[in-house]
C-alpha cells in the first residue's frame, strides 16, 4: 500500500490551491534549475532507471522512448503532450491538470529538456474547458515567474509551452492522430514507420508523452530512481493513478502502486462493490478498450501491466470500470462497440468497415435475435479487425467483444434461446 | 541496394523502396486499392498485407513498410491470405452488388481481386450502407455508395492537379469523399480520377451505360487538342468512337490525359461533313467528288500561282501537310502557311520553334520563366508536371502575362513584353544560378506584333543566363496546335515572294485552299477570293467555302503528328471516316492528278517516305533525343520593339479550342459550367 509519503500527486483531490503557490507549498520548482544541470543524458538515464512505464495505456518505458529522439538535430524538437484524454473510465489526467497543473508545466520542463525539445505543446480534449483555463493560468504563471521562457529556471536554457485545444475526438488521442491533428488536419493516424521521433510534428523529432508520464518525471529526479523502483512490482514500478467508477460504492481517483490486488483496490478506496464483493460479475481493469474480467479473475488478480496481460487483458490508463449483478454485460459491451464505430476516423479498411459490422451485431446479440454461430462469426470479425489497421483504435474496438465472447458466451446463448423461446418460429402460410 | 528476399526469390531493390516495390521486382503480385505509383502512399486499403519474418508478428502492409537488407517476405503464407481475405470481407459488406449495371464492370479492380480473395457468400446480414452521390460537374459521374475510401482521387486531386477542391468529410463509416459545398470540379485533369478509381464510384459521365470494355475494340494514337502528344487509346465500337483513354509514355503525358482530349470526343460524331458540297448561286449544295473537284479545277484554270494560296489548320497530320505543299508548289503557289493565329514563329531553325528542353527535361529544370503562356489552359498535363518539379524540388517560377492561378506559386514579374528589357534582379539571378533554367515563351507572346521581337529577347536572356549548354538546351516554345510543329518541319511557311496569312487576306489571293483552318478570322478572307475548305466539321472554315471537301478526323486516320518538343509520334485509324470522307492526303492525291499535277506518291508509306526526305526528323518515330544549345545566334527581332501591350490569353477558354471541341455537347456543358465559376487556388 502506498504510504503518504510517497505520494507524488499530493493534491489530487483538490483541497489544497492548484496555482503556483499551492504547488511551490508542495514542493512543485523546488530547484528546477538543479535537475537541468544534472544534464540530457543523465535525465534520461535516471528515467529509464526508474522503470517508469507510459501512463497513457500502452506502458511502453518513457525513458527509453526519450531515448529515441536525436541528440543532434538540425530541426527543432518538440515535445507534444497527451492530454487528449478520452479513454472512457479514465479521468485521471483530467485531475491532473485542475488540481495539480504545476506538476505537468514543470514535467514538460524536465522532459523537454531532456530530449532537447524547444517547445512543448499540449494537446487538451476539447471537452475540459475548465481544466484547459486551470492549465493556460498555471502556463502563464510558470512564464510570468520565469520558470518557463526565454531563461527557464535561470538555467539559460528556451522552452515554451503551448497550450491546444482539441475539437472532440477520440482517434486525435491516437498519438499519430494527435500530430496531424495539432498540425491543422483531419485527426488520421499516420502510418508507422517513420515513427513520430524521427518524423513527427511539422517533420520534426517528436515525442508524444500521457500526461501523468510526463507529470511524475521531476518527482523521480527529485527522489531518484532507486525510490520509484521501490514501489510497485518488478517491471511495474512506481505509483499509478487509478480510477474506479461503475457500481462501487465510492467511485474514486486514487494514487496507489502498481500491482496492488484489484480488490484491495476497490475495497479499500472505492468503498466495495454494491451489494458486497460476492455481487461482483466483472470488471474492464483499464479503460474501455481493454477485455472485461470476470469475478472468478477479478478475486485475485494484481492491478499492473504484466499481470493483466497474464490475464488476457490489460492495464490501459487504469481505468477500472466495476460491473456488479445487475449489469446486462452484453449491453454494456455493445455499448462500446458503438462508441468505437462512431470514434473510428474512417481511414483504413477493416476498422471502418468492421466497427459497424459489430456494433450491428452486438445490437443483435442483445436481443438474442441471433443464431448462435453467429458468435464465432463475431469473434472471427474481431480477429479480422485486430492487428490489421494502421494504428490501435482496431485492436480496441475488438478486445472488448473479444472479452465478452472469452467469458460470457454462455450468457449469449442463453439469450439467444430466450429470445428463440419468446418468438416461436413463423410457420409458412399454406 | 537491399536484399530482399521474396517467397524465396533474392532481389535487389534501391534502399527506401517499399516493401510492395520488392515484391513487384520478384514478380509477385500484391493486390492493392489505395496504393498509387504516382500518389503519395496512404495505406489505407490493408489489401496489399504481407508477412515478414522478424518484424511484429502481424500482416504488414506492404505499400507503407520500407525495406531493409536481409528482409525476408513472404507474399502467400495462411497469415496473408486470411488477411486479405479479411479486408476483402470487410470492403464487400457494404459495397452494393450493382455490378450487372456498374459502368468499372470488367475493368473493376474490386471484382478482379474478389475472384482472388472473396468469399463465395457473405457473412453480413446487416442493411448495406447507402450514400448519397455528388455532382461533380458534367464529367465525372459519382455513385459514392460503391466508393471504398482509398482516397485515391483525392490524393490526385490535390497532388498532380493541384486544386484543394476534393476531401473526406466525416468519420468512420459515414466517411464521405465530396467537394465538400457541391460544385463541379476545377481542374483541367479531373477526367484522370476516373481511371484512378479501383471501383465504379467514379465513372465518365457522358459514357455512362455505353459500352462494355470487351466489346471495344482499341487503338493506339495521339491526341490533337493540345500540343503536348499525349499518346492515348481510342475505343472504339463499329464506326462510333466511344472512349478515349491515356496510355503510358513517361516521357510525354505519364499516364494522364487532359478533360478535353478525353472527353470531346462526342464532337466527332456531330457536325460533320460526310459529303462534298458546292457553292452555287451563293448557296452549298450537295455534290458529289467529281463535281466538286470539277468545280476546282474550273475555278483554277487560268489562274496564275502566285494567287493560289494556302492554310494548314491546328488538326492536321505531316502527311496532309505535305501533300498539300507539294501540290501547291506544283501548282506555282509559294503562299503557304500554318501559322494560323499569325505568331511569329521562326521556321529557320528547328530549335526556334520547339520546346528543347523536352517534356521529360521538366523534371531536371532548376528555375522556370513562363513567358505569355498560361500551361495549365494551354497543356494541362505538361503544366502537372510542371507542379510535380515545383513539389519536388520547390523551383522558382517567373511569369510575364496575365496573372493567373497556375497551380503551384509563380512569381509575378509583369504583364506585357518590355519587361523582358529590364527582367527583375532577383529572378535573373536566380536563373542565372540555376544549372538547368528554363525559358519558355507561349504562343500569346508570339502572336502579336511584336512577336519576333519577344522571341529574340527570350532566346537573348536564355543564352545570357546559361540556359544554352552543350548539355542543356533551356530555350522552349509551347505550343497550342498539334500541327504547328510539323508544319514548320515541313516548311508550310511562304516560301520566296510567297504570301503569309495576313497578306492572303482581303483578296492577296484568287484561290485559297483550307485545309482544317477553322482558327482565323475567315471574314477577312477577300470577297471575290474562291476558297476550298477541306476538313472534317462543319466551323468557320467551312462555312466561308465554295467547295467543301469532307476529310477524316485524327480517330480517322493513320497520321503523323510532332508535338511541341519535335516528338514525332503516329497515330492509326480507329474508326473509318463517315459518309463520303476520305483520308485527306488521299483527297489532295487524286485532286492533283485531275489538275495535271500528279503527286509521286500511291501509298502511306511512300508518302511517308517523302516526309523523310524533305526533313529527316520524320524518320525518327516516339524517341526523342536529348540535345543541348551549341548554336547561340538569335533569331532576328529588335528588342526595341518590345512593347507595353499586356499579353492577352492564348487561350479563352479551354474546354473549346477547336472544331471538335466546339462541336461537342460535353465541352460545351463544360464552358457552362466553368464559364460561372472561376478556376480555384492551387493547394500547396
Amino acid at each position: 500500500m502506498l504510504q503518504d509519503k510517497d505520494r507524488i500527486f499530493t493534491n489530487l483531490y483538490g483541497l489544497h490551491d492548484p496555482m503556483l503557490k499551492g504547488a511551490r507549498s508542495r514542493g512543485d520548482w523546488d530547484a528546477t534549475k538543479a535537475i537541468l544541470e544534472k544534464g540530457r543524458e543523465a535525465i534520461v538515464e535516471e528515467v529509464k532507471a526508474s522503470g517508469l512505464r507510459g501512463r497513457g495505456g500502452a506502458g511502453f518505458p518513457t525513458g527509453l522512448k526519450w531515448s529515441f529522439m536525436p541528440k543532434q538535430s538540425d530541426r527543432p524538437c518538440y515535445l507534444i503532450v497527451n492530454a487528449d484524454e478520452s479513454e472512457p473510465g479514465t479521468c485521471k489526467d483530467r485531475d491532473i491538470i485542475r488540481h495539480d497543473p504545476h506538476k505537468l508545466v514543470e514535467g514538460c520542463l524536465v522532459a523537454g529538456f531532456a530530449m532537447g525539445a524547444c517547445a512543448a505543446y499540449i494537446y487538451i480534449r476539447g471537452e475540459f474547458a475548465n481544466e484547459a483555463k486551470v492549465l493556460q493560468a498555471a502556463i502563464d504563471e510558470a512564464y510570468a515567474a520565469g520558470l518557463i521562457g526565454k531563461d527557464a529556471c535561470g538555467s539559460g536554457y528556451v522552452f515554451d509551452v503551448f497550450l491546444h485545444r482539441g475539437a472532440g475526438a477520440y482517434i486525435c488521442g491516437e498519438e499519430t492522430g494527435l500530430l496531424e491533428s495539432l498540425e491543422g488536419k483531419k485527426g488520421m493516424p499516420r502510418l508507422k514507420p517513420p515513427f513520430p521521433a524521427a518524423v513527427g510534428l511539422y517533420g520534426c523529432p517528436s515525442t508524444v508523452n500521457n500526461v501523468e508520464s510526463i507529470a511524475v518525471a521531476p518527482a523521480i529526479m527529485r527522489r531518484g530512481a532507486a525510490w520509484f523502483n521501490s514501489l510497485g512490482r518488478p517491471k511495474n514500478s512506481g505509483p499509478k493513478v487509478f480510477c474506479i467508477s461503475g457500481h462501487v460504492n465510492k467511485p474514486c481517483n486514487v494514487e496507489e502502486e502498481l500491482g496492488i490486488p484489484l480488490r484491495e483496490l476497490i475495497d479499500r478506496y472505492a468503498g466495495g462493490v454494491r451489494g458486497g464483493w460476492d455481487n461482483l460479475l466483472a470488471v474492464i481493469p483499464g479503460g474501455a478498450s481493454v477485455p472485461v474480467i470476470p469475478k472468478s479473475v477479478c478475486d485475485d488478480v494484481l492491478m499492473d501491466f504484466d499481470s493483466l496481460r497474464e490475464a488476457r487483458s490489460g492495464l490501459g490508463t487504469a481505468a477500472v470500470i466495476v460491473m456488479d449483478k445487475s449489469t446486462d454485460i452484453i449491453k454494456a459491451i455493445a455499448r462500446l462497440s458503438k462508441f468505437y464505430m462512431h470514434e473510428s476516423c474512417g481511414q483504413c479498411t477493416p476498422c471502418r468497415e468492421g466497427t459497424g459490422w459489430m456494433w450491428r451485431v452486438m445490437t443483435r446479440m442483445v436481443e438474442g435475435r441471433a443464431e448462435v454461430p453467429e458468435i464465432d462469426t463475431l469473434d472471427q470479425v474481431t480477429r479480422q479487425i485486430e492487428g490489421h489497421t494502421i494504428c490501435a483504435l482496431g485492436d480496441a474496438a475488438a478486445w472488448p467483444i473479444q472479452g465478452l465472447i472469452r467469458h460470457f458466451r454462455p450468457v449469449m446463448e442463453e439469450r439467444i434461446a430466450a429470445y428463440k423461446a419468446r418468438t416461436p418460429m413463423r410457420m409458412a402460410a399454406e | 541496394m537491399a536484399k530482399v528476399t521474396v517467397d524465396g526469390i533474392e532481389v535487389e531493390v534501391p534502399n527506401g523502396s517499399s516493401v510492395l516495390q520488392a515484391c513487384e521486382a520478384a514478380g509477385k503480385e500484391i493486390p492493392r486499392f489505395c496504393y498509387h505509383e504516382r500518389l503519395s502512399i496512404a495505406g489505407n486499403c490493408r489489401m496489399c498485407l504481407v508477412e515478414i519474418e522478424k518484424a511484429p508478428p502481424k500482416p504488414i502492409s506492404s505499400c507503407t513498410y520500407p525495406v531493409a537488407d536481409g528482409m525476408v517476405v513472404h507474399t502467400d503464407s495462411p497469415m496473408v491470405r486470411n488477411g486479405r481475405r479479411g479486408v476483402m470481407e470487410f470492403l464487400l459488406i457494404n459495397h452494393p452488388l450493382d455490378c450487372p449495371i456498374c459502368d468499372q464492370g470488367g475493368e473493376c479492380d474490386l471484382q478482379d481481386q474478389a475472384m482472388g480473395y472473396g468469399m463465395d457468400h457473405s457473412r453480413y446480414a446487416e442493411n448495406k450502407r447507402a450514400v448519397k452521390d455528388k455532382n461533380l460537374g458534367p464529367l465525372v459521374k459519382t455513385v459514392m455508395t460503391r466508393c471504398i475510401h482509398c482516397t485515391r482521387c483525392i490524393r490526385f486531386i490535390s497532388e498532380v492537379a493541384g486544386v484543394p477542391d476534393l476531401g473526406a468529410t466525416s468519420r468512420g463509416e459515414h466517411m464521405e469523399v465530396g467537394t465538400y459545398v457541391e460544385r463541379a470540379l476545377g481542374s483541367e485533369l479531373s477526367g484522370n480520377i476516373i481511371d484512378l478509381c479501383p471501383v465504379g464510384a467514379l465513372t465518365s459521365k457522358p459514357y455512362a451505360f455505353v459500352a462494355r470494355p470487351w466489346e471495344l475494340s482499341k487503338i493506339d494514337s495521339v491526341d490533337v487538342l493540345d500540343a503536348v502528344g499525349t499518346n492515348i487509346r481510342i475505343d472504339a465500337r463499329g464506326p462510333e468512337v466511344l472512349r478515349i483513354l491515356p496510355r503510358l509514355n513517361e516521357d510525354v503525358n505519364e499516364e494522364w490525359l487532359g478533360d478535353k482530349s478525353r472527353f470531346a470526343l462526342d464532337g466527332l460524331r456531330r457536325r460533320r461533313l460526310d459529303r462534298p458540297w458546292v457553292r452555287r448561286a451563293g448557296k452549298l449544295i450537295e455534290a458529289s467528288w467529281s463535281e466538286a473537284f470539277a468545280a476546282i479545277a474550273e475555278r483554277l484554270r487560268g489562274v496564275p500561282g502566285e494567287r493560289i494560296g494556302a492554310i494548314a489548320g491546328d488538326l492536321c497530320d505531316a502527311e496532309s501537310m505535305l501533300a498539300l505543299k507539294d501540290l501547291m508548289v506544283a501548282l506555282g503557289s509559294a503562299n503557304l502557311d500554318c501559322r494560323q493565329d499569325g505568331a511569329h514563329l521562326n521556321a529557320s531553325r528547328r530549335e526556334f520553334y520547339a520546346f528543347n528542353s523536352t517534356i521529360g527535361g521538366l523534371d531536371e529544370a532548376d528555375a522556370i520563366l513562363l513567358i505569355g503562356t498560361n500551361p495549365r489552359r494551354e497543356a494541362p498535363v505538361l503544366n502537372a508536371r510542371i507542379r510535380k518539379r515545383w513539389l519536388a524540388a520547390g523551383i522558382p517560377i517567373g511569369l510575364i502575362g496575365s496573372e493567373t492561378d497556375l497551380t503551384y506559386r509563380v512569381q509575378q514579374l509583369g504583364t506585357a513584353p518590355n519587361v523582358l528589357n529590364a527582367l527583375e534582379e532577383g529572378f535573373r539571378k536566380r536563373l542565372n544560378d540555376a544549372g538547368k533554367p528554363m525559358v519558355t515563351v507561349g504562343q500569346a507572346a508570339l502572336a502579336r506584333p511584336d512577336g519576333s521581337a519577344v522571341l529574340a529577347a527570350a532566346w537573348r536572356l536564355a543564352a545570357s543566363v546559361g540556359a544554352l549548354t552543350a548539355e542543356w538546351h533551356g530555350f522552349n516554345v509551347l505550343h497550342t496546335a498539334a500541327a504547328r510543329v510539323g508544319g514548320l518541319d515541313l516548311g508550310f511557311v511562304p516560301g520566296a515572294n510567297g504570301r503569309s496569312l495576313a497578306q492572303m487576306m482581303d483578296g492577296g489571293v484568287d484561290v485559297l485552299w483550307l485545309l482544317g483552318a477553322d482558327e482565323f478570322d475567315t471574314t477577312r478572307i477577300g470577297a471575290n477570293t474562291f476558297v476550298v475548305y477541306q476538313g472534317h466539321h462543319g466551323d468557320a472554315g467551312a462555312a466561308r467555302a465554295d467547295v467543301i471537301l469532307p476529310g477524316a478526323a485524327y480517330t480517322e486516320k493513320p497520321g503523323t503528328y510532332v508535338n511541341t518538343e519535335g516528338r514525332v509520334q503516329r497515330g492509326f485509324l480507329a474508326v473509318y471516316p463517315p459518309g463520303d470522307a476520305r483520308e485527306d492526303w488521299k483527297i489532295l492525291r487524286a485532286f492533283s492528278e485531275l489538275v495535271g499535277h500528279k503527286l509521286p506518291y500511291d501509298t502511306l508509306d511512300a508518302l511517308r517516305a517523302r516526309l523523310e526526305q524533305v526533313n529527316p526528323a520524320f524518320g525518327r518515330i516516339g524517341f526523342l533525343p536529348r540535345f543541348g544549345g551549341t548554336d547561340l545566334s538569335a533569331p532576328a527581332g529588335d528588342p526595341a520593339a518590345l512593347s507595353d501591350v499586356p499579353f492577352a490569353p492564348a487561350i479563352a477558354d479551354y474546354y473549346q479550342t477547336d472544331p471538335i471541341s466546339r462541336a461537342s455537347p460535353t465541352m460545351a456543358a463544360c464552358t457552362a459550367t466553368f464559364a460561372a465559376t472561376p478556376l480555384v487556388a492551387a493547394a500547396e
